[in-house]
């Protein structure tokens, strides 16, 4: 009788054993695809632009270890600038996202008729392409643009000149546009699916204890937002700084943002300047991974 | 007393509704600034509606000269196949996030979705050589190839969502009840987890109609899709940039619609970030 039992609890961990085997088995199967193009591809990608960022071209029969083409980017004042300008973009369109993209979850979710009607056209550009919104933005924008016009159908302007330059213009405002209006949609849907969850019962507390309707959107609403939101728009401020299409339509010739200037140096003729195409990449990559590390620590500090 | 609070309700209802309108106006402007450019024959400053309306810009498109056709199939082509493929390696995927536990999920998951912050043009920059020297360079299959980068992180992350809901024990009902594994996964598995796959398929379609630089890099000026046109247009005549835009935006507006259908409102933030 004892033996019988010692020997199913053996069949049993045994099962238990192999079950865990298999699963664990099962789980490189379902992965293998994903991971191994993601390896192969983008870690592949990394990889490859860095070793072409420090000498290693074989194409150009040069495979010595240099770090010339960093020497050469960082002594440049063309690329300090853009760096510059690249961060002061992505950081205004960001901010000014966000703040509207809380505003606008606030206004649509206070609505009661028509709610349904409403968020669908908050939406509706979320899957349109950025250089389709960068060639309306242009139309919009332009000296002769529908703005221009409208403001000269108003008496405001008689030329097209008299019209402020918001494109390709000093400010990058219509490049700001761009992404403004592409992206509080973005960081909107996030602040609605926060604010639709159990948000509602902990204002009505807040209020029903005296609270003022500020002292329940600071103290309540904006801490159970902050998570989220603050993870959206980290995406929002990476993705603008490493976007080609927008600045290249409606930015400024001259600072270019860093993707266009490694674009430029990518596509010169001259192979030489392939060292520093890459090195400009290396440069975008390193800013957003040191932006992620800064992003976990004040998610590790201050808000878990 | 009760007079004021019914004016100051008022003056918010107001203000409300000022501040619903101007936000409409915004997202909608940029539309109406690109329509009709496509309709007229010539827009000159300082008319706010065209003189003349006129289907030049779809003519000059539709002409074989300016490739509209091939960009069209080679868009569609690849972010057909591109949609599908992502699809199938999205149910691997978010099945072994979903469903299983096991060590180092958390630094795979931040692995799967690295491609969403990182920038692109890196990637396409880097690997570029590598897939001249391997010939799939200004081919249709390495630009597919390619697309999958920053597909894979959506797929992922929808279908990941879609599996932590669901039951597996209707798998092990089927196959007690004598069904193979093939049986099961396409009678059981891939009916339960349909609307998800729509989602992600349709996400992944718009990813890889939206993106430029891969295409640019990848297709080394081969192959030809509708951004990429677009870009020429835009520096050499406006109104058929504009046309375009407007071809372009169709299946664009039409997966918005569709994935409103598939859609409740809490998935609707994973479906949202898959257009940054």
């Amino acid at each position: 009788m004892r033996n019988i039992s010692r020997a199913s609890t053996a069949f049993r961990w045994l099962q238990i054993k192999s079950r865990k085997l298999s699963e664990g088995a099962r789980v490189a199967f379902l992965l293998t695809p994903a991971l191994s193009l993601i390896i192969i591809l983008f870690v592949g990608g990394i990889v490859l632009a860095i070793m072409q960022s420090v000498g290693y071209l074989p194409m150009i029969g040069k495979t010595d270890f240099s770090l010339d083409a960093y020497r050469n980017i960082l002594l440049d004042h063309r690329f300090r600038m853009s760096l510059g300008l690249s961060l002061y973009i992505s950081f205004v369109s960001t901010a000014i996202s966000t703040v509207l993209a809380i505003a606008c979850g606030l206004l649509i979710r206070s609505v009661i008729r028509g709610k349904r009607s409403l968020a669908f056209i908050f939406q509706l550009n979320l899957s349109v392409p950025h250089i389709v919104g960068a060639v309306a933005i242009l139309l919009l924008l332009s000296q002769s643009g529908l703005l221009s016009r409208a403001a000269y159908s108003l008496g405001l302007i008689s030329v097209p000149s008299d019209f402020p330059v918001l494109t390709g213009d000093y400010w990058s405002l219509g490049v700001i546009a761009q992404y403004v209006w592409k992206e509080v949609p973005f960081i909107g849907i996030v602040v609605l699916a926060v604010l639709t969850g159990p948000t509602k019962d902990f204002e009505a507390a807040a209020r029903s204890l005296g609270a003022s309707p500020w002292q329940t959107f600071r103290k309540v609403t904006l801490p159970i937002l902050t998570p989220a939101v603050l993870a959206t728009s980290i995406i929002v401020f990476a993705f603008t700084f490493g976007y080609f299409e927008v600045p290249f339509i409606l930015g400024r010739r001259f600072p270019e943002v860093l993707p266009v200037l490694a674009y430029r140096a990518f596509t010169n003729p001259d192979l030489g300047l392939r060292s520093e195409a890459l090195a400009l990449n290396v440069v975008l990559v390193f800013v957003v991974t040191n932006l992620i590390i800064a992003y976990r620590f004040v998610i590790h500090k201050y808000i878990r | 007393m009760q007079k004021n609070r019914k004016t100051r309700i008022s003056i918010n209802k107001g203000l409300k509704i000022f501040a619903i309108s101007v936000m409409v106006i915004m997202l909608l402007l940029p539309f109406i600034a690109l329509l009709p450019w496509a309709f007229s024959k010539s827009w000159y400053f300082p008319d706010l509606i065209p003189e003349h309306f006129s289907l030049r810009g779809w003519r000059a498109v539709l002409a074989p000269r300016s490739r509209l056709i091939e960009g069209l199939i080679n868009s569609t082509l690849i972010a057909g196949v591109v949609a599908f493929v992502s699809t199938v390696i999205g149910l691997f995927t978010g099945r072994a996030l979903g469903v299983h536990k096991f060590r180092g999920k958390r630094a795979i998951e931040l692995l799967l979705l690295a491609p969403v912050i990182f920038p692109t043009i890196a990637v396409a920059m880097g690997i570029q050589v590598t897939f001249i020297r391997l010939g799939l360079a200004n081919t249709l299959p390495g630009v597919m190839l390619v697309h999958l980068v920053p597909t894979i992180p959506y797929v992922s992350l929808v279908m990941g969502g879609v599996f932590a809901n669901y039951d597996v024990q209707f798998e092990d009902q089927a196959r007690v009840l004598g069904s193979g594994p093939f049986r099961t996964l396409f009678r059981i598995t891939v009916p339960m987890v349909k609307s998800g796959l729509i989602v992600a398929g349709l996400f992944a379609f718009i990813l890889s109609w939206s993106e430029f630089m891969l295409t640019q890099l990848i297709g080394g000026g081969s192959v030809i899709t509708l951004p990429l046109l677009l870009f020429t247009f835009v520096r050499s005549d406006i109104q058929m940039a504009a046309t375009l835009a407007i071809i372009y935006l169709i299946p664009a507006i039409a997966v918005l619609g569709l994935t409103a259908r598939y859609m409740t409102e809490e998935s609707s933030a994973v479906g949202g970030i898959s257009v940054v």
